[in-house]
């Protein structure tokens, strides 16, 4: 991570019913991502099963390091209470209570924001993740066709291919960059920016996947993917 | 004759009073469809208001019904929290700082109340929700003549009966929502404590 694009990312913030679920999620989200603030608040002060109000309120402002924080919620209740927290806070608009699978929106929205993504991309990063298909995050067009696009075939020589940890690390070196880029393996094509789409390709060891990058950093990109590749994403 | 910050203040004794009464009927109400927890929830609420009214005694009854907002959603938890805090909290500022409460005030706040659930939750009527007790009192409220404790009494029985057409509804909202058809015959655990807490406003509106 350089300096300069550290001024502050943005937080996140878990709010489950239970403790134990809500310390889960925080805790394979922030794996992801290890430069942001993942805060988890779950069960009731007498610790059991619930929401409580003022630790949401507590957990929005200490999760905020000066770029926003996105709220994501278990159950109903969980929504209406981040809700009327986010309403009672000072400035409401540094909050983002995002509808989003609460694990898969977690992780998406731990990487954009690890990634130094804005309040808006994150809250659409963990919105657009979805448990189903390889989700993209925010939308791109198709890439590969752009003329001026750098493309290069990658062997995945760790054993667990694009797995989380190296998707994850994949996702954070586009991150960094002024580049788009997809990541093709076989029929499937995945933005690079998200992890889950990353995920998704379910490209193993032993395989090679195709990276075509476009963008005033396109060559770097590329080269940064290979290198990474070749450390065999640091397994 | 309106209702004063003191007659609000006694109103809602009574209705922590009904609240301890009723605990354990809200329980199992709630344990049928939900997770059980909203009689004890709303009893540590409200028991937590009587002390802080015991502490201090606000100048308004708008500033009253903002004491129990702030106080219901920081102690009760679960969903009533957040719905209750909110009704209150839209009571009160539907209200403003009127130091008494006529009649077109109280209905002002009953619709206020309302529009903060639905605006929270976004229930409608037939959800199986407390907006099915709220919405017929809130009716019943504009369209009566008379005393604040007419207002009340009115929006009290068409809450009750609200509440009893929830019994054979499939929950869309909530907890309850995950049961599917098997919350249908149950009476809805929130819209049976709205009733009950306009049950009990209304009779300390009678008593006043």
């Amino acid at each position: 991570m350089t300096a300069a694009s550290d001024p502050g990312r943005v937080g996140l913030v878990i709010v489950s019913h239970s403790d134990m679920l809500a310390n889960g999620v925080a805790e394979l989200a922030a794996q992801m991502a290890p430069d942001v603030s993942v805060l988890p608040v779950g069960g009731t002060e007498e610790g059991g099963l619930g929401t409580d109000y003022g630790s949401v309120v507590e957990a929005l402002a200490d999760a905020d390091t000066g770029n926003g924080v996105v709220v994501l919620y278990d159950l109903g209740s969980a929504k209406m209470t981040a809700e009327m927290a986010v309403e009672s806070a000072d400035d409401p608009s540094r909050y983002a209570v995002v509808d989003a699978p609460l694990v898969e929106g977690a992780v998406a929205a731990a990487v954009a924001a690890q990634g130094g993504a804005s309040l808006p991309d994150v809250a659409a990063a963990a919105e657009g993740a979805s448990g189903e298909t390889p989700a993209a995050a925010p939308s791109r067009p198709a890439l590969h066709l752009v003329p001026d696009a750098v493309s290069a075939e990658i062997l995945l020589t760790n054993e667990v291919g694009l797995h989380a940890r190296p998707a994850a690390l994949l996702a954070r070196t586009v991150a960094e960059l002024d580049a788009d880029v997809v990541v093709r393996y076989g029929d499937e094509e995945a933005n690079a920016a998200s992890v889950l789409a990353l995920m998704g390709l379910s490209a193993p060891g032993g395989k090679s996947i195709t990276v075509v990058a476009t963008g005033k950093d396109a060559g770097e990109a590329v080269r940064r993917i290979e290198e990474l590749a070749e450390r065999g994403f640091d397994d | 004759m309106g209702c004063t910050a003191a007659d609000v203040v006694a109103a809602l004794r009574a209705a922590a009073e009904v609240v301890r009464e009723h605990r354990d009927e809200l329980v199992r109400l709630d344990q049928a469809i939900g997770d059980g927890d909203h009689g004890e929830n709303l009893k540590r609420g409200f028991t937590a208001l009587l002390s802080r009214l015991d502490a201090e005694e606000p100048a308004s009854p708008g500033k009253v019904l903002k004491l129990v907002a702030t106080t219901l959603i920081s102690t009760v938890g679960g969903a009533a929290g957040p719905l209750y805090g909110t009704a209150f909290l839209r009571a009160s500022a539907a209200v403003g700082d009127a130091a008494e409460l006529d009649r077109d005030a109280v209905a002002r706040a009953l619709q206020g109340a309302l529009d903060g659930v639905v605006a929270r939750g976004k229930a409608v009527v037939g959800d199986k929700t407390m907006v099915d007790a709220l919405t017929p009192a809130v009716t019943a409220a504009a369209s009566v003549d008379g005393s604040v404790a007419a207002v009340l009494s009115a929006a009290a029985a068409a809450a009750a009966e609200g509440a009893e057409s929830t019994v054979p509804m499939v929950a869309r909202k909530g907890r309850a929502s995950y049961l599917g058809e098997r919350s249908a015959g149950h009476l809805d655990p929130g819209a049976r404590s709205t009733a009950l807490l306009l049950r009990a406003f209304a009779d300390a509106a009678a008593k006043a």
